[in-house]
């Protein structure tokens, strides 16, 4: 079973579905399966139920940060100096915008088939966090889905018990995100001094931030 | 305990009693409880006897280990595996490192995957007879089950000290084999150890088996359905206690397990007995395996020579590799950018997926019986809470 057939069945019996096979260069060639997160919630039902597939095992799901990245490229520009033209160099940035990913390993116990990584993405890393929780589907998933929330701070519509797992309930942030900075508990020692002595400065100051 | 908001450690909880339900009473089961073993917290609404709502509460040991990961080098975290599940250090490594064999495309040679499974099927022996052990401590025979289950523990692990010069951390596997050889004689007092352990384990089943206290406190408690344990992830022995066929030795044949003859043992009734039982049955299991390998195992490279342990880069790409590991299916999942460290570094822990269904099996139940149900789970908070 690869997963273009996975894909068609899918096309044909969940409407409007948007996949897309993201192809794997590492030796594993584990390929995953991209969803759109409007009909995650169906193509994970009909991944579960379908008579052929039966993935009755999500394994492990797990978070990823994509933060937005700056591409600068070079770029040859032709230009009117003096009604002459010549060419420049110029550097063009490109910013690719970030997000948040969930991968889900699904596995079919009983057609022994797996792991298939089942994705979605966030729209990105701010106020577009929001994703269909997958824990009415299979339960292994609620734990996990917490821990993601807790640590990537990816919201899941629909989970039942959507709180912090292991950091505490007052904790701000998420601290799985590549762009997390240590908050400002700082102690200072008696002696401090250079970098101590400056952070202590910091802290007294206010400048601490966090 | 009053009905009101308080302060714990995890922060303000939202009160578990509601109006109208003065009569039930809420008590927190840990962080300090003995049975659970380390720090973790049940907080445990209670109808006179039974339980009513039960949540977990976790992280009280949380490290952040995926984070730290990913700052190492793909080499750099291997030590740190050995304290996730800090009873079966050996097999942690052996996850990680078929992971990262996975992730960049590494042979194992003969001699390393013979290795590997006599260590692996060892630090199975012993994570079962202690869990054998603590769950019949835990339900209030104290002492003698445990101390006789720690001696066939110190014997398995005087021989990882002799291999790999830790008793617990053993941080044994490479990528592409194992980091020692065996020392001279290491082959023969293995094999003593493991001719010895079917008596233990006959003594064992004599004494406590058919146990009439054991049997009443254990059957038909905890009953967890086939079907719940399939669709809640769970793995391991407590998945196959509940009927489900599902060992990954089997499945993923990972490494050479296809050349050993063994059998998985399957409970029929998904209750805290059951669970119990199939731990006996899979360290028999495991001897056979044990036997099969220590006679087998050939000469030949323990590594293999066309790794290179320097400037370790994999391709850009991601994998998922699991094994069966003595709780469950212990699985890694590593992103590379082709950078030296891990651009994600993810553990499956099958003792935190394990505890999902923790409520649903506590329900209905009496508060003494939480004990033996955890106890049966099998979780070490050291993977627990990463």
């Amino acid at each position: 079973m690869n997963l273009e057939t996975i894909k068609s069945a899918l096309e044909a019996n969940v409407p409007g579905c948007r996949l897309e096979i993201l192809a794997n260069g590492s030796p594993s060639a584990q390929h995953s399966l991209l969803v759109d997160g409007e009909h995650a919630f169906a193509t994970a039902l009909f991944l579960r139920d379908a008579a052929t597939l039966r993935f009755d095992f999500c394994s492990n799901v797990t978070g990823i940060d994509w933060p937005s990245k700056e591409i600068s490229e070079k770029v040859k520009v032709k230009k009117l100096v003096d009604g002459v033209e010549q060419e420049f160099e110029e550097v063009r940035k490109t910013v690719t915008p970030g997000y948040l990913e969930v991968v889900y390993h699904l596995f079919s116990q009983e057609k022994k088939l797996g792991p298939v990584p089942l994705r979605m993405r966030t729209r990105d890393r701010d106020a577009g966090v929001h994703l269909p929780s997958l824990t009415p589907v299979w339960r292994s998933a609620e734990f996990q889905e917490r821990e993601i929330f807790d640590l990537y701070g990816v919201i899941f519509d629909g989970h039942p018990d959507l709180r912090r797992i292991l950091m505490w309930d007052g904790f701000v942030d998420h601290p799985m995100r590549r762009d997390y900075l240590d908050p400002d508990d700082y102690e200072y020692e008696p002696t401090a001094h250079d970098e101590v002595l400056q952070r202590a400065n910091q802290h007294r100051s206010g400048a601490g931030g966090r | 305990m009053s009905a009101s908001t308080y302060s714990t450690p995890q922060g303000l909880l939202e009160p578990a009693i509601g109006p109208g339900e003065e009569q039930l009473l809420e008590i927190s089961m840990g962080p300090q409880h003995p049975s659970t073993h380390g720090v973790f917290r049940m907080n445990v609404v209670l109808d006179g006897e039974r339980v009513v709502r039960l949540k977990p509460v976790f992280g009280y040991l949380h490290r952040n280990h995926e984070k730290i990961a990913e700052s190492e080098t793909y080499l750099g975290s291997m030590p740190y595996t050995d304290r996730l599940d800090y009873m079966c250090s050996i097999t942690n490594n052996w996850a990680y490192a078929l992971a990262v064999e996975k992730l960049a495309g590494i042979q194992v040679p003969e001699r390393a995957e013979y290795l590997r499974i006599i260590t692996g099927e060892l630090t199975r022996l012993q994570n079962h007879a202690c869990l054998l052990g603590f769950l019949l401590q835990d339900m209030g025979s104290s002492g003698t089950p445990l101390m006789y289950a720690f001696r066939e523990r110190e014997k398995i692990l005087d021989l990882f000290e002799a291999l790999t010069g830790a008793r617990m951390m053993c941080n044994y596997m490479r990528f592409g084999g194992c980091r020692v050889d065996m020392p001279a004689g290491w082959l023969d007092q293995a094999k003593q150890v493991v001719a010895d352990f079917p008596k233990f384990l006959d003594e064992y089943e004599q004494l406590l088996v058919s146990n009439e206290i054991l049997m009443e406190r254990t059957q038909g408690v905890g009953i967890l359905s086939r079907e719940l344990a399939i669709n809640a992830g769970k793995s391991g022995p407590m998945a196959r206690a509940s009927g489900v066929n599902y060992d990954i030795r089997k499945v993923d044949k990972y490494g050479i397990y296809d050349r050993f003859a063994f059998r998985v043992p399957l409970g029929d009734h998904g209750d805290v007995y059951d669970r119990y039982m199939i731990r006996f049955l899979e360290m028999r299991e495991s001897v056979k395996i044990l036997n099969e390998a220590m006679r087998d195992i050939p000469d030949g490279p323990i590594v293999d020579p066309k790794m290179r342990i320097r400037g370790f880069r994999p391709k850009p790409g991601e994998a998922y590799a699991r094994i069966e590991s003595p709780k469950g299916e212990l699985g890694f999942y590593l992103i590379s950018d082709g950078s030296p460290n891990p651009y994600r570094y993810r553990v499956r822990p099958p003792s935190l997926i394990n505890l999902t269904v923790l409520e649903d099996l506590c329900i209905g139940q009496n508060v003494a019986d939480v004990v033996a149900i955890l106890g049966s789970v099998d979780i070490v908070l050291g993977e627990v809470d990463r």
